[in-house]
């Protein structure tokens, strides 16, 4: 008996002490490994960037082509959304934040408080993309105060008689972003006249993919998102047309890019602290971004702002 | 008259034992469903998974960093995040979980003050993620770590989210050896730590040890507090330093799902699939451990 205890003692013991001894190693070599990687890191150096998840895709593209060309630079992207990154931004945190609106005043103000100096650059446009069912047969464009009739908050439609009186009698099911997104403080803001301001008894989800399957699979459905997602699945749904008092546009590369497809193109920005770009490598990244950022949005579904644009961009860059 | 009377009760316990008979059928076909509900459910998510995945699961994936193209992305730089958290989180969860649970089972007096100290415990185990993982941010990155959010920072923070489970994991494996032998370790004059240490631990090890490797099964797959922590998802290196920078494999996930493109959704299944040979290879150490130490115990 005293044997056999004695065994598990030891072994008891044994794990103990080795759990202990590790916790103490790991303690003791927290420092060396934070010297390591202090010295790491100025000799491969690092952007970090965070921020908009819609606008995340073409900086992946943007890096990942970067990156072949210069291995040694390391570039982590963040999705803490638009106002989540400008938060870290606006601290010193981040090199470059991803944004799918403008920086707010406050936000601004919060930099300047800081000591951050930061430059704006449009890099892509995206065409918030209002879409039914392909079943549905009746429907191909839709005015802005239809919208509106249809999205704002205690609207009451819930038929699609209701927005214009030859559609037939079927009940309408709405789908929509969920009110972290940036497309639907964008798309309240241009429909509803007011950032979220929404009707709430709709199906919100933060997964665009989740509205797809929504809609698709729904006659008398409704929905909107960004443009790459009904690229990538124009099979399933039907693009409506958005009529802003001249006429029915379908948003496409053409009408997003030169404004036509009103009010609901939007513009997606990076934003550079201005004490990075001292940085060379941060530098070629940005040029690199403004050189070859156009083909890869478009590659990834969004649409590319003009040769000029890109140039003014890249004259800004220079400037500082 | 004799016979009607011996009758009458052997007629009724008849009729008795066909209603329980019947009972005895209809819960065995209620419990019988209630389990094929959960098993038919896990069963048709594993086939849609294994289907959807199985094809794009091969080494070039395995060894690959995440790229905007889905046929050339791997999942090397959250795996690797994903074996240094649950890793760290160990070394962090068993030394402190253990102790507590020791402290309260065989140390502490049960006053007020341990009621609600375990009382607390048990809140703290309902906590959603997403808290723990704001206040990672506030306590570990912020403050702690001055902004840098680093395998360190979330590794306490999923340490703070499994810590509750484990406590009260241990404790209920010490609750489980019984008290007959702590009272003979006593009598023979043995202090509470040889209690502790000769014959408390060695029978409580086992359940210990699967209650942390289950906790530590689901730090491996929680996304919400390391979205808050880390918030990267696109990384190209893997961590070399308790202070590196980093992504998890849940987080990888999530991401791939919500691309447009649809390639991405079978990405993100291969991805799934080696998450859950991870967490089977787990619970798999889990049950060694017990099995091993449960014989050499005995």
């Amino acid at each position: 008996m005293i044997q056999t205890i004695s065994i598990n003692n030891s072994k008891t013991v044994l794990i103990i002490s080795s759990l202990f001894l590790s916790v103490m190693l790991f303690a003791c070599g927290g420092d060396d490994a934070g010297e390591n990687s202090q010295l790491a890191s100025k000799k491969s150096s690092e952007i970090t960037i965070d921020g908009s998840s819609t606008v995340f895709p073409v900086t992946q593209a943007v890096a990942e082509e970067f990156r072949k060309e210069h291995p040694d630079v390391q570039i982590p992207v963040g999705i803490s959304g638009t106002g989540g990154g400008f938060k870290r931004f606006t601290v010193g945190e981040t090199d470059i934040s991803n944004a799918s609106r403008a920086i707010k005043p406050e936000e601004a103000e919060q930099a300047g408080s800081n000591g951050i100096n930061f430059i704006e650059l449009r890099v892509a446009w995206d065409g918030i993309s209002v879409v039914a069912s392909k079943s549905n047969d009746f429907v191909d464009c839709l005015t802005t105060e239809e919208l509106k009739l249809i999205w704002d908050a205690g609207s009451t439609v819930d038929n699609w008689n209701q927005i214009r009186a030859d559609f037939p009698d079927k009940k309408i099911r709405l789908y929509g972003p969920d009110t972290d997104s940036g497309t639907f403080d964008y798309f309240t803001d241009a429909i509803n006249g007011e950032e979220d301001r929404s009707r709430s008894d709709y199906t919100a989800s933060a997964d665009d993919n989740t509205l797809v399957q929504g809609i698709a699979g729904d006659g008398g459905s409704i929905g909107y998102f960004g443009y790459a997602y009904y690229v990538e699945n124009s099979d399933k749904l039907k693009l409506l047309a958005v009529d802003s008092g001249s006429g029915c546009v379908l948003p496409d590369i053409g009408t997003i890019n030169d404004g036509t497809y009103s009010p609901l193109s939007r513009s997606m920005f990076i934003y550079a602290n201005t004490a990075s770009i001292d940085r060379p490598e941060v530098k070629d990244f940005l040029e690199f971004f403004m050189n070859e950022g156009g083909t890869l949005a478009e590659e990834v579904g969004y649409v590319a702002l003009s040769a000029a644009d890109y140039q003014s961009n890249i004259e800004l860059i220079n400037a500082q | 008259m004799s016979i009607n009377s011996a009758q009458g009760p052997r007629g009724k316990s008849k009729r008795f034992d066909l209603i329980r008979t019947w009972r005895d059928r209809i819960f065995f076909i209620g419990f019988l469903l209630a389990i094929l509900i959960g098993v038919a459910g896990l069963a048709a998510l594993l086939i849609d998974v294994l289907v959807d995945g199985l094809g794009f699961l091969n080494w070039k994936f395995l060894t690959n960093y995440a790229s905007r193209k889905p046929l050339e992305s791997g999942i090397l730089a959250p795996m690797a995040g994903t074996v240094w958290v649950v890793g760290l989180t160990a070394i962090f969860t068993v030394p402190v979980g253990i102790g507590t649970a020791i402290y309260l089972e065989e140390f502490a007096k049960k006053n007020r003050l341990t009621r609600l100290v375990e009382l607390n415990i048990s809140n703290l185990a309902g906590v959603p993620s997403v808290i723990y993982g704001l206040l990672g941010l506030a306590v570990f990155v912020q403050f702690l770590f001055n902004g840098s959010r680093n395998l360190t920072a979330g590794a306490l923070t999923m340490t703070l989210l499994i810590l509750p489970i484990v406590i009260i994991a241990s404790q209920e494996a010490i609750k489980a050896v019984p008290s007959s032998y702590r009272d003979a370790a006593y009598a023979m004059g043995a202090t509470r730590w040889q209690v502790v240490k000769t014959v408390v631990m060695p029978q409580a090890v086992p359940g210990m040890m699967s209650g942390i490797i289950l906790a530590l099964s689901r730090a491996v797959g929680e996304s919400a507090p390391i979205l808050i922590i880390s918030s990267l998802v696109w990384v190209t290196f893997v961590p070399t330093s308790p202070d590196s920078k980093f992504t998890v494999l849940p987080l990888q996930i999530f991401t791939w799902v919500s691309q447009p493109q649809e390639d991405f959704r079978s990405i993100a299944a291969a991805g799934i699939i080696v998450l859950l040979l991870i967490l089977l290879g787990m619970n798999a150490v889990a049950i060694w451990i017990r099995n091993k130490y449960q014989v050499r115990s005995e």
